[in-house]
């Protein structure tokens, strides 16, 4: 009876977590979405959305039901099931992204010792889900979309990894609770300050920060979009819900890099003076990075495809490997 | 072209860009035949927004055709109106009074700032940067307030008159000036912190997109794209009109012919047009704005000229030839964006798909400017 007990209640527990993830990613979608129009209507001299809701917090509701509403068209020539597969295939893996992020002490859905590596596999999905899209859709302009998506992220998968294997080096886990251990007690002892490890632990966050743009094809990285030259690239010819999907990927995306650079480098629930370690400090560190990832967007403008490409090969490449050496020599010394 | 290039396949494909597209501003369509995301021929399709101005010209009195001169080139419609306005009092033989030559001035560098501002912005969003837009927005918001005041429109002015201006400019409208300069004056740094000096867009912008001196020549490309490839001409230097001469003012030359020179050129003309409007603020004399004895049907004598003016966009002409009617025999009408674009076709070859765009959006193009 009592193994009986315990599967239910694991059954319980599985609902509850999924439940729970898609709920925090279709809320981050809905409100970062708010966010990325109010945050530049600060620096752009207007009011952002303000008519739905109180301070347009209803405004995310009404675009939602705007796009369920909307008509799922599929263009003549289309690859029908790809096409319809590909914003799951894109949404999915970033939800699957959450279920190892811990949030707190507590907060986690599961704990794996490869949790680290978990996320680094399902976040190569979504390329896949992209590059699919854009093909299926039987448009020239979803098609340079899709071949740039792979060759940007193939270039910018490589000096995540390089960042991430010389972290893991340095942190002898792949489990993302324990990494965070490591990171208590102020933030001198954050992975982003860890100097002790390689001088160049503050550019290896950089780095990653950029990859983690490149990778979530955020502007000034957004060569799958790139309204003004692809129209919406991967997404044109996508309507309602079917876009609306990339949409909250795209959130999702986000949230989950932002998230991974709190843990791996800005010392996850931890303080930074060592006051009250808690769920609350790791959403301020997230939402911070958040905030930086759309104050980027609306402060620069896009780079040219190989200027992306140039930039990974011959700068950010180079500076990972001489990092992991660094680290791997550091490690061998100390 | 390399040898290796011309040996290897080539696979190509045609991708309409336009006549609805986020980059050509307005019903340009531009057929493009790519080779991968490299152009291997652009050939521009213009005329879904012709109108027949020039006919029209041809059917109307001449005071009549003076509101079609506004919608021609809308981001800088004073400009057009000077040009015709200029080509008919020539050939009519009226004299314009100080006050108004100084008041067209004033309004057509106004103008000018306003365009400039607009195609600042519009630049940024064709490189996927969108917050300039705003800003330069914000400063030609104000040009345009100015410019209500005293013509009653903002953006399709039919200010000028065949001898002169329809109102006189106010102490307000005069001090209002002067405030807006100094305030534009003082934004300047911050476009150039914000824009000119972030790295990306100096890498979307130095060497891209050449214009020789020899293509413009070619293709008779004038203004900012001329200056731009290192030839210092401008109409209000080369064939002086107005009250230009009694005038200071400098004409920016960046020889480097990329999409950096044409932006350096029209973000260096913005401080020329301040200095060009203060100095015609301060010698502003007293007087009539309108010549005496203005037939209200003008019938010039049987002749004709060519009138150029330096708009926004280069050099607008108007050729207008009439056989002592109240209508124009001829009315021909150069515009600038024409032959600008005309040198898409052959600059833009071999060049990547943003590049081009960066390319396209360095003209300043205002597609009805070309359709007419």
């Amino acid at each position: 009876m009592t193994i009986n007990n315990e599967f239910i209640l694991e059954i319980v527990r599985l609902v509850l977590y999924a439940v729970g993830l898609i709920a925090f990613a279709a809320f981050n979608a809905a409100y970062l979405s708010l966010l990325e129009r109010k945050i530049p209507s600060w620096f752009q001299l207007r009011y952002g959305p303000k008519e739905v809701g109180w301070w347009g917090l209803l405004q995310p509701v009404a675009d939602g039901l705007k796009l369920l509403t909307k008509q799922l068209l599929v263009q003549r020539g289309a690859d029908v099931v790809l096409f319809k597969l590909a914003p799951v295939m894109v949404v999915i893996p970033a939800i699957m992204c959450l279920a190892t992020i811990p949030f707190s002490e507590t907060i986690v859905a599961r704990n794996l010792n490869l949790g680290l590596l978990v996320i680094f596999s399902f976040s190569a999905i979504h390329v896949i889900g992209t590059m699919l899209g854009g093909w299926a859709s039987y448009n020239k302009y979803a098609s340079i979309a899709a071949a740039r998506v792979v060759a940007q992220n193939i270039a910018y998968e490589i000096p995540l990894l390089l960042v991430m294997v010389a972290l893991v080096m340095v942190t002898h886990s792949f489990n993302l609770h324990t990494i965070v251990d490591q990171q208590a007690g102020g933030f001198w002892h954050w992975n982003v300050l860890r100097l002790s490890a390689s001088p160049l632990m503050p550019v290896a966050f950089i780095i990653y920060f950029i990859c983690m743009l490149a990778e979530s094809n955020r502007a000034p990285f957004d060569m799958v979009e790139a309204e003004s030259e692809l129209i919406a690239g991967a997404f044109t010819e996508y309507s309602g819900m079917g876009f609306g999907l990339f949409f909250i990927a795209e959130y999702a995306n986000i949230v989950v890099g932002c998230a991974l650079g709190t843990i791996l480098f800005l010392g996850g629930w931890h303080c930074p003076f060592n006051l009250l370690p808690g769920l609350h400090w790791f959403l301020i560190k997230m939402y911070f990075l958040c905030f930086t990832v759309i104050w980027v967007r609306w402060s620069f403008p896009r780079t040219q495809f190989y200027g992306l490409l140039n930039l990974s090969w011959k700068v950010l490449i180079p500076v990972a490997l001489a990092h992991l050496m660094i680290t791997a020599i550091m490690l061998k010394l100390v | 072209m390399s040898l290796e290039a011309q040996t290897i396949h080539r696979e190509t494909f045609v991708i309409n860009l336009g006549p609805q597209h986020p980059a050509t501003h307005g019903v340009l369509r531009i057929k493009l035949t790519m080779d991968g995301e490299y152009i291997y021929d652009a050939e521009p399709v213009i005329g879904y927004g012709h109108r027949m101005h020039e006919k029209m010209g041809e059917n109307r009195t001449y005071a009549k055709y003076l509101p079609n001169t506004a919608r021609m080139d809308y981001v800088a419609a004073m400009f057009n109106t000077h040009g015709y306005v200029c080509a008919v009092e020539r050939l009519a033989g009226i004299t314009v009074p100080e006050r108004a030559e100084y008041i067209r001035v004033i309004t057509a560098e106004l103008n000018r700032l306003a365009s400039h501002l607009l195609w600042a912005g519009a630049f940024l969003i064709d490189l996927g940067g969108f917050t300039p837009l705003l800003y330069t927005f914000d400063d030609r918001e104000q040009i345009l307030d100015l410019l209500e005041s005293v013509t009653g429109a903002r953006l399709t002015f039919c200010y000028y008159r065949f001898g002169g201006v329809c109102n006189d400019v106010d102490d307000e409208f005069v001090a209002g000036t002067r405030q807006f300069i100094s305030r534009l004056r003082s934004r300047m740094p911050m476009y150039h912190a914000l824009v000119t000096k972030n790295i990306i867009f100096r890498k979307r912008c130095e060497g891209i997109g050449p214009i020789t001196a020899a293509d413009c020549r070619r293709y008779g490309a004038t203004g900012p794209v001329l200056r731009g490839a290192g030839v210092a001409y401008d109409v209000r230097k080369a064939e002086p009109y107005s009250i230009y001469p009694k005038l200071d003012f400098n004409v920016p030359v960046y020889p480097e012919s990329d999409c950096m020179a044409r932006y350096l050129v029209r973000m260096d003309e913005i401080v020329e047009s301040m200095r060009i409007i203060e100095q015609a603020l301060d010698q502003m004399p007293a007087g009539p704005v309108m010549a005496e004895k203005v037939p209200k049907f003008l019938k010039p004598p049987k002749g004709e000229c060519y009138f150029n003016v330096e708009s926004a966009r280069g050099s607008f002409g108007v050729r207008a030839i009439s056989d002592g009617t109240d209508k124009a025999y001829r009315l021909k009408l150069r515009s600038p964006c024409f032959s600008n674009l005309s040198l898409f076709q052959e600059c833009s070859r071999g060049m990547l798909l943003a590049d081009a765009l960066a390319l396209l959006g360095s003209l300043d193009l205002v597609i009805p400017d070309i359709d007419r």
